[in-house]
């Protein structure tokens, strides 16, 4: 008798999230979202190299409110991408694999990434 | 590789509603996974209810009552009843765990079951668990020696065995691996946390003498370095075992050779 062919069992459509899951994909985003960032950076020096007019254009775009949090959102990215590395660190040493540390240590590094951020835009802002 | 989206033969379809054969004093709907090989098509959906007044409080038994009292095609593997053989594990409310040590009663509203993630279905809940015990046997899950057997016994002090803990009590259900987003997408190589932790309980027992043997064997790219601690294994574990711990201390074991 001919069978029908077996079916993939459901993944990702019937998995309920883990706190750890989601940030460990949003490591990797945040990754991904830094190079991306990276051509913002270049963007930025050419037009330091390239003369007064050039550089004219970026300022204009980072003093835009659309720029402005774009950069913001960057330097969040990047200090998420920062703290949850230090994380990964401690993992790699062998620290903090009990349940309630993974936990712990994710809402610290989402702490760290607010507050650090908020501070470097406290100290831009106000200089 | 990753594939987000379920190929079109596995998307899940909305099934049949089944009542209870006497009217419910406490109803509670049952969801679950539906496909059979003779009946073919797509997988579905359906919806069991089932009257809690009249049910014990695991899932299990609400299985086990389903099938005896309104659909006995509905399959699905157990055996013990008490978490020790690892048989009926599952997807229960969006989490793996063994339907015989989850209560009914730790689920908000409609009780979701599904198999066992990504893996290939056999009929309903039953997945094809081949590649997950040829993975298992690839790690040599067996006590290797090169010195002769002493007389009696190869001797092991408390302090040894109780490196043992934590590791021995895996009953290979299989809840951590498919609860794993590296092993959904790269199955095929990465070994995952269940055949993982297994490998580790051989190298970290004292009488074992093939430990570099068994690392040299695990320093590959996909077969261990898969692991990107998303810590699903530990957080899914029915049993409350840790196995990112336990593939940790594989990677650190293999870096440590090295200094």
């Amino acid at each position: 008798m001919a069978r029908a062919e077996r079916p993939l069992s459901p993944h990702v459509q019937i998995f309920r999230w883990y706190f750890t899951m989601a940030l460990s994909i949003a490591h990797r985003i945040s990754g991904v979202g830094l190079a991306i960032g990276l051509v913002l950076l270049t963007w930025w020096l050419t037009a330091l190299a390239r003369g007064p007019e050039a550089f004219a254009v970026v300022q204009a775009a980072t003093d835009h409110v659309l720029g402005g949090f774009v950069l913001f959102a960057y330097t969040f990215v990047m200090f998420y991408h920062l703290g949850n590395g230090i994380r990964h660190l401690a993992w790699d040493l062998g620290y903090g694999f009990e349940k309630d540390e993974t936990y712990r240590s994710g809402v610290a590094v989402l702490a760290f990434a607010a507050v650090a951020t908020l501070l470097v835009w406290i100290l831009l802002l106000a200089f | 590789m990753v594939a987000i989206a379920l190929p079109r033969n596995s998307r899940v379809e909305p099934g049949q509603r089944h009542e209870p054969p006497r009217p419910a004093k406490r109803p509670r709907e049952f969801k679950v996974y539906r496909w059979s090989p003779e009946r073919g098509g797509n997988p579905r959906l359906d919806t069991f209810v089932v009257d809690l007044d009249d049910c014990g409080p695991m899932v299990l038994d609400a299985l086990i009552k389903i099938k005896s009292e309104i659909d006995s095609t509905l399959t699905f593997r157990r055996s013990c009843r008490e978490g020790i053989c690892g048989s009926c594990a599952m997807n229960i409310d969006g989490h793996n765990t063994l339907a015989c040590t989850k209560a009914i009663e730790d689920v908000q509203g409609p009780v979701a079951v599904y198999p066992l993630p990504h893996m290939q279905v056999v009929k309903d809940l039953v997945v094809d668990f081949e590649h997950f015990w040829a993975q298992y046997e690839s790690i040599q899950p067996w006590l290797k020696n090169y010195t002769p057997a002493p007389a009696k016994e190869r001797r092991q002090s408390p302090e040894e065995r109780s490196k043992l803990d934590g590791l021995y009590e895996c009953i290979l259900c299989a809840c951590c691996s498919t609860s794993c987003p590296s092993y959904w997408w790269n199955g095929d190589r990465y070994l995952g946390p269940a055949a993982l932790l297994q490998a580790y309980r051989w190298i970290a027992d004292s009488r074992d003498e093939a430990t570099a043997e068994r690392l040299d064997e695990l320093e590959d790219p996909f077969k261990l370095y898969r692991c990107h601690t998303i810590m699903n294994c530990t957080n899914t574990c029915p049993k409350g075992l840790n196995p990112a711990k336990a593939i940790a201390e594989i990677k650190k074991l293999i870096v440590e050779r090295r200094l």
